[in-house]
């Protein structure tokens, strides 16, 4: 367990300043413990211990949606490194149902994985895969895509599933709206959200072993996002996740929600920006300040023979690799690239599902590996040069570089050359 | 590569170890055994990583060049053969023609070529190409070339004598230019034995066969689902009369645990372990025991009386069409089943492989119903341990005088059935 000496005093502090606020929530089971800020900035190293393990921070979290990670096992992933994964609350809510995952011990013993778990609220797979989903203030209702029932996804329906999963870290069920929606909706689904938070925290019957991340809303709109923030940083919860992005807004419009939520959001609380994994992205978010990201893009594609490596992708079922004998990444230290070369992929895509395992542990392994490296280049007070490397090896030339990434990084005091 | 048999079982059978093989001479391989089957050199759905999870995998693997002829150039321009290639290591390479597992359609050989399946289609190989196949693979053993069409019912005489002569003169043709090629010194040709359901001809086809300098032998077109099980094991035992004690005989295209057994005891050395992963594919685990440890008591007993009743549907469904090698069979379970929905336990209780120990059938059947790729990695991890665990089972059998309980223990369920068949009827 994570009784360290710090979550004490910390509980302890955060004791005196509750009572002031009348929030009543017992000490989380989470301690950040700060290693190192970057002085340029707003980049931060951290150790987050949570109930399965410690976990570097920052941190790219794989998700496995149905408890397992396209095909890998729980062993493999381990063995990469991960300390903490994804899994979906609508799709295991679904199957095999929060009885039967209760009943093997949550999640964790259901897929045998002993590290951290998140879980999402189910919400977002709501509203985004099933069609004729409702929002109200009860909650999301949408019928099953399985029997045809109508089921409500009320915020105590969401946690209760979550702690019968048994996640580390539970989201808040928050009420979703696109990105690119404006007007009324949008303070309206910020307001729901904010009461749904309320709702999700009391709803909570494992504080002690549970911890529930509030997701700030208010889509691309400053005065909302700043409200959302006020309001929802009054309530004592462990962490806080960056809501309502990625969803096809501009990505100037993007970097700045960001960049204004961590403004915002307590120093001594983990920050999860959701749904964010291209590399860029996560370079350019942590220098804006955030901690945890999660994507299934990088599994994804992994699927379709697309490989990740620090000058882009590499799509091994091109022809121009069926002769190539090298590794994906020569550099890279995964299984896969110790072991087989473009060529025998290339042809083993042919052959065998193995192919797509080969890259899917690889680009995990280039996720995490590059998270590694952004927090050692933090610790060791080099980050904006580790930026300015990056990039020049992601990028052909300067003039490609993406604009919204060169303002985001000028906010931060780091230009590029 | 010599055979030293260490023991001739009463009522057939033979146990030994094949030394000296491969370029180091340094490996062994036991027999009975059987190769490891591979997609393209991996394992169906395994990496390395959870490939070596595996303790006691056979030191042969089988490559088949209907996998690997479509990439004969990238072969040749990469040069070190495709061990090297597949990123193999320690392991003795055998390239078969065919993979055992994937069927492919009659009536494209001709008297000079025959063709294989790849996946982008048919390829044709006459001799020339063959060898020039077998060079830049440089596998350890070989399969020679052959007209292996005559599994099918009806085959006529003159066509099953036809391929017997083919065959013939293709190993010859083969074995001229191997011994002409620098880069296939030291490695082995096993010779083809054919001759279709026809005694006569298999005899003439084994005789004409060990004449020439093969290492071993391979006994084609008598794979599952085409030819009765009994007459089956009559033309195996009239065939190995006929080839010399000191080599390998290496049945194709036959997995199933009962016939397996029936077969080493008509003088079978070597199988191609393609059964568990047809039995991966169609999402099922082998179950069957093989436990010949004195405690009867500790035998486990996998199936419980429901799984039984299920199994013995499988099996009358499964007689009603034995061509048909997707069928279950009643040495496995279907995880599919909503009865293993909650089932909590491992795969096979006692079971040591990576699947057993980390999972349960809940989790297994779970991934079944989701689609999700980890089902094929975990039963393919446990089906082929459990399947390498019978062989090591029947070795041991075979070591001290136990295989008549062996067989007990691996004919149990289907004896059963087939009692209470007789009673039900
Ligand atoms: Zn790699
Ligand atoms: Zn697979
Ligand atoms: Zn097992």
């Amino acid at each position: 367990m994570a009784a360290t000496v710090e979550r004490v005093v910390a509980a302890e502090a955060s004791e005196k300043q509750m009572s002031a606020k009348k929030v009543l929530s017992a000490a989380s089971p989470l301690t950040l413990r700060i290693v190192a800020e970057c002085s340029v900035t707003k980049a931060r190293a951290c150790e987050l211990i949570l109930p399965h393990s410690a976990v570097s921070t920052p941190v790219f979290m794989p998700v496995g949606t149905q408890g397992t990670m396209k095909g890998i096992t729980v062993d493999q992933l381990d063995d990469l490194g991960c300390r903490i994964c994804l899994g979906n609350t609508y799709h295991l809510g679904m199957r095999p149902g929060p009885d039967l995952i209760e009943k093997a011990n949550g999640l964790h013993g259901f897929m045998n994985w002993e590290r951290n778990l998140l879980t999402d609220s189910g919400g977002f797979q709501m509203v985004s895969l099933v069609e004729l989903s409702e929002v109200t203030e009860g909650g999301v209702k949408f019928k099953s895509p399985y029997d045809g029932k109508e089921i409500l996804l009320s915020p105590e329906k969401s946690i209760a599933i979550q702690n019968s999963l048994g996640s580390d870290i539970m989201m808040q069920l928050d009420d979703v709206v696109s990105s690119t929606v404006t007007g009324p909706r949008v303070e309206e689904a910020m307001h729901r959200s904010i009461r749904w938070l309320d709702r999700c925290i009391a709803a909570n019957k494992n504080p002690d072993k549970q911890n529930l991340f509030a997701i700030i809303q208010g889509g691309l709109n400053v005065d909302l996002r700043k409200a959302c923030l006020d309001e929802m940083t009054q309530r004592d919860v462990p962490g806080f996740a960056i809501g309502g992005l990625s969803g096809g807004e501009e990505k100037d419009d993007f970097w700045r929600m960001v960049t204004l939520s961590t403004d915002h959001l307590p120093r001594e609380k983990p920050r999860y920006l959701m749904g964010v994994g291209y590399a860029v992205d996560l370079v350019v978010c942590v220098a804006l300040g955030c901690d945890m990201f999660d994507c299934v893009y990088p599994t994804r594609t992994a699927r379709f023979g697309s490989a990740l490596v620090p000058w882009g992708s590499l799509q091994v079922k091109h022809r121009q690799y069926a002769k190539d004998f090298q590794p994906i990444d020569p550099d890279c230290q995964c299984p896969t690239c110790k072991r087989h070369s473009r060529a025998y992929l290339h042809a083993l895509f042919k052959s065998d599902s193995a192919a797509m395992h080969h890259i899917t542990i690889h680009n995990i392994a280039y996720q995490l590996n590059l998270m590694g490296s952004v927090r050692q280049s933090i610790v060791e007070g080099r980050f904006p040069d580790f930026i300015r490397t990056f990039m020049k090896r992601l990028f052909p030339s300067p003039d490609q570089y993406p604009g919204w990434a060169v303002d985001a990084l000028a906010s931060v005091n780091v230009t590029l050359e | 590569m010599k055979l030293e048999l260490s023991r001739l079982v009463q009522g057939g059978g033979r146990l030994g170890v094949l030394k000296g093989l491969g370029r180091t001479k340094q490996l062994s391989l036991e027999v009975p055994g059987c190769l490891l089957y591979t997609h393209l050199g991996t394992v169906p759905h395994l990496t390395q990583d959870t490939l070596q999870t595996l303790s006691n995998l056979p030191s042969v693997t089988q490559v088949s060049l209907s996998n690997i002829a479509e990439h004969q150039e990238v072969l040749e321009e990469f040069k070190d053969g495709f061990r090297k290639f597949a990123g193999l290591h320690d392991t003795l390479l055998y390239c078969s023609l065919h993979d055992p597992a994937a069927p492919f359609p009659t009536g494209h050989i001709t008297n000079k070529t025959v063709s294989v399946w790849g996946s982008g289609g048919r390829i044709e190989l006459n001799v020339a190409k063959f060898m020039a196949l077998q060079k830049v693979v440089q596998p350890d053993w070989y399969q020679s070339m052959a007209d292996g069409e005559t599994w099918q019912n009806n085959t006529s005489l003159k066509r099953v004598r036809k391929s017997v002569d083919r065959t013939l003169a293709h190993l010859d043709e083969c074995l001229l230019l191997h011994q002409n090629s620098q880069e296939l010194e030291g490695v082995e040709v096993f010779g083809v034995v054919e001759g279709g359901d026809v005694l006569e001809e298999r005899v003439r086809s084994a005789r004409e066969t060990a004449k020439r300098p093969v290492a071993g032998f391979c006994l084609d077109s008598l794979r599952a689902g085409s030819i009765d099980p009994a007459l089956r094991t009559q033309l195996i035992t009239a065939v190995t009369k006929e080839l010399p004690e000191d080599k390998p005989r290496l049945l194709q295209g036959v997995g199933r645990p009962d016939e397996v057994l029936a077969c080493v005891e008509a003088g079978v050395d070597l199988f191609e372990s393609f059964f568990p992963f047809q039995v991966t594919e169609r999402g099922c685990a082998l179950c069957f025991s093989f436990d010949i440890s004195p405690d009867p008591e500790s035998a486990v007993l996998q199936l419980d009386d429901e799984e039984r009743d299920a199994a013995e549907k499988t099996q009358l469904n499964g007689d009603l069409n034995p061509d048909d090698q997707t069928q279950m069979t009643s040495f496995e379970i279907n995880l599919n089943d909503k009865r293993y929905q909650d089932d909590f336990r491992p795969l096979v209780e006692g079971c040591g492989c990576y699947c057993c120990k980390n999972h349960q059938r809940a989790y297994l059947h779970h991934l079944l119903v989701t689609n999700e790729l980890l089902a094929g990695v975990l039963l393919m991890i446990h089906n082929t341990a459990h399947y390498h665990g019978f062989f090591g089972a029947l070795r041991e059998a075979m070591a001290s005088d136990k295989v008549d309980l062996l067989k007990r223990r691996v004919l149990r369920e289907r004896d059963e059935q087939t009692e209470r068949k007789e009673q039900d009827g």
